[in-house]
């Protein structure tokens, strides 16, 4: 209880733009406004063909109320603020990093090769060393899956320079 | 109502479902939700029956499964079996691993049975109603569903309410059903079709655990020796009958509500077992009412919360959300017209949840000691494989790399959500309820010559915004009352 109230004054000292609430407030904020400024592009049906309500009035509609209950989560959150959430780990970013190299790599190498490299490189990072487990992971698995998907499901993966050696 | 089940296929399935539901659920992270994601593609080769039977056992066992973690190693494998670990674990601590285990398994499996029962008969009778339905109705029972979540649901409901419009305005993405006018695309021709259930399920669910998880490598968790599952004794079936029946009663009840009925329903079983019990000061010291209690409750809310999803096609919790997009994506429209059309189909579906129900406690009776055993593999090596299920899979469904880094970006956005107190199950039920809440608005609003007052001259629409209103003031009243 005592570390609850710590880690409430801990956030409340801290200046308003470092604090959690504001983060997310102004993240929330920042993008309903720029998708509601995107809703003002949308084609317009003419009146025989519209049929009850334009198609931005719906999403313009839900993107006020999303900014509004905002608005209040904010203002609630000076009588009762939030609790600080500890400091994100190494290993959190790392397996943000290998999200982005598997996007890379299936984008521009190979989808399967790009499953292997995320798979390695999250296990090593997340503590496993014994290189027996990392080819577990990292290919036996994969490559089982891989079969599975492509025979059972008769699913054909985007090509790539390991996936092409399978297919031709 | 068994006859449909009479294929031995579909008892593999069922038997398969029921294993891997029980793999599921005693896996913390995991569950039935995810496992259904996860699964969904691999239906695509079965029969609708098959597939559906295959996702309510995973369903029903996988709730389950979330209490063999709760006993032995205090870590709820599900959200619904976080009231569990309060008397399971310190029971277990005594010693008596088996006897918790074993109160718990025959209250899960009284609770499931009894919510069939229910759903058996009250899934017609709502269906038959569903009939008086029109489109401000249906529209109207959307927003009470919402409001529900956000009011019964965990956490904030404010932040739930705003979780559930995210979901909503998911579902603008792509063309605009009734006009065909991009909304949100931006050129990108993929974004067109929209945005497929899968991939944010995936994302939310599976991509956004693993990042919790990275962030609890250095958790150690502490397992309490199990010899074996003992069934309760008699003293302790005297003591917990009265439990077991009203806490399935309030599991079912709360699963017919469309909200994340599992969780809360246990929660309010427990505290209901605790408010009727002759030994309150017992609680969190080892109760065997408390696991009972929370145990029927959870597992009660299964067949409760399957009410809605097949009567009206409105999701009970993120488990029957999934269940919903397998019968859509195998051509079956659950409402009033499949109990008239296809009743062997449903007959199937209640049939197996059933033996699921009998399955489970089988083998959770005979298997736990071995199911527990699966949490020992560590997350190192198993959330990698995930991940290669999680991309596989979304990839599976339209064959789109596009999809596959959709999964990633909800993943991610799934993360922060949870963080600062954001429940990701309201933007799963927003984005499945999205397309009903808006195209009945316009239909409604079409058949009103745009007047918005005409909803209240509708008798079943009105009670359902008063209902709304209701749910929306009660956490208020709940707070301002607790505050007193």
């Amino acid at each position: 209880m005592n570390n609850v109230h710590d880690k409430k004054r801990a956030n409340k000292s801290l200046p308003f733009f470092f604090k959690d609430e504001f983060k997310v407030f102004f993240v929330i904020i920042f993008f309903s406004t720029i998708l509601l400024i995107s809703t003002f592009t949308f084609d317009k049906v003419p009146p025989i063909l519209n049929r009850g309500i334009q198609p931005a009035t719906f999403p313009k509609g839900l993107l006020v109320l999303i900014m509004f209950l905002t608005t209040i989560i904010y203002y609630l959150s000076f009588k009762n603020p939030w609790k600080k959430e500890k400091k994100l780990p190494k290993p959190f970013f790392l397996t943000i990093l290998s999200f982005i190299l598997f996007v890379i790599i299936s984008k521009t190498l190979d989808f399967f090769l790009a499953i292997s490299v995320l798979s390695i490189f999250v296990s090593y990072n997340w503590g496993e060393k014994r290189v027996f487990y990392l080819v577990l992971v990292g290919i036996i698995f994969p490559l089982v899956v891989f079969i599975f998907f492509e025979m059972i499901l008769g699913l054909r993966f985007p090509p790539g320079i390991i996936t092409n050696l399978y297919y031709y | 109502m068994m006859a449909p089940l009479f294929s031995s296929k579909l008892l593999i399935v069922l038997l398969f479902g029921t294993l891997f539901g029980l793999i599921l659920g005693v896996l913390p992270g995991l569950g039935p939700t995810t496992g259904g994601a996860l699964i969904l593609p691999f239906t695509m080769t079965l029969d609708p029956l098959s597939a559906i039977v295959l996702l309510t056992s995973i369903y029903c066992a996988g709730t389950y499964g979330g209490a063999i973690t709760a006993v032995l190693i205090n870590t709820p494998g599900t959200p619904a079996a976080a009231a569990t670990c309060l008397d399971g674990y310190p029971l277990a601590q005594k010693g008596e691993a088996g006897r918790a285990l074993g109160m718990a398994t025959v209250s899960s499996t009284v609770g499931g049975i009894f919510s069939v029962i229910v759903l058996v008969f009250f899934a017609p009778v709502l269906a038959k109603l569903a009939y008086e339905f029109g489109q401000p109705e249906y529209f109207a029972l959307a927003i009470f569903g919402l409001t529900m979540l956000a009011s019964i649901g965990e956490g904030s409901p404010i932040k739930n309410l705003i979780a559930g419009a995210f979901g909503i305005l998911i579902s603008t993405i792509g063309k605009d059903f009734m006009t065909s006018i991009d909304r949100f695309t931006y050129g990108i021709n993929e974004l067109s079709v929209g945005i497929g259930f899968i991939p944010v399920v995936v994302g939310l669910f599976a991509i956004s655990e693993m990042l919790t998880q990275s962030t609890l490598l250095d958790q150690v968790f502490k397992r309490v020796a199990l010899k074996a599952v003992k069934l309760p004794s008699i003293d302790d079936y005297k003591k917990t009958w009265k439990t077991i029946l009203r806490s399935s009663g309030i599991g079912s009840f709360i699963g017919v509500l469309p909200a994340e009925g599992g969780t809360v329903a246990s929660l309010i079983g427990y505290s209901e077992a605790k408010r009727f019990s002759k030994e309150p000061e017992e609680f969190g010291k080892g109760s065997i009412e408390g696991i009972a209690g929370a145990e029927a409750a959870n597992n009660a809310a299964t067949g409760g919360a399957m009410v809605p999803t097949l009567a009206l096609g409105i999701p009970g919790s993120a488990t029957t959300a999934v269940i919903l997009t397998g019968l859509i994506i195998h051509g079956v429209r659950p409402g009033p017209d499949l109990f008239r059309e296809q009743p062997d189909f449903l007959y199937g579906i209640f049939g197996a949840m059933l033996i699921a129900n009998v399955l489970f406690f089988i083998f959770g009776f005979f298997g736990a000691k071995l199911f527990a055993r699966i949490t020992l593999v560590p997350n190192k090596i198993l959330w990698p494989m995930i991940f290669a299920v999680s991309v596989c899979g979304t990839y599976s469904l339209s064959q789109s790399i596009i999809d596959v880094w959709i999964m990633l970006f909800f993943g991610v956005l799934g993360f922060f959500m949870r963080r600062f107190g954001f429940s990701v199950v309201p933007v799963i039920i927003g984005l499945i309820l999205g397309e009903l809440v808006e195209g009945t608005l316009r239909q409604s609003l079409v058949i009103f010559d745009g007047n918005w007052l005409m909803f209240l001259t509708r008798p079943i629409a009105l009670t359902f915004f008063i209902l709304s209103f209701i749910a929306l003031a009660f956490p208020l009243l709940r707070s301002k009352k607790q505050k007193k």
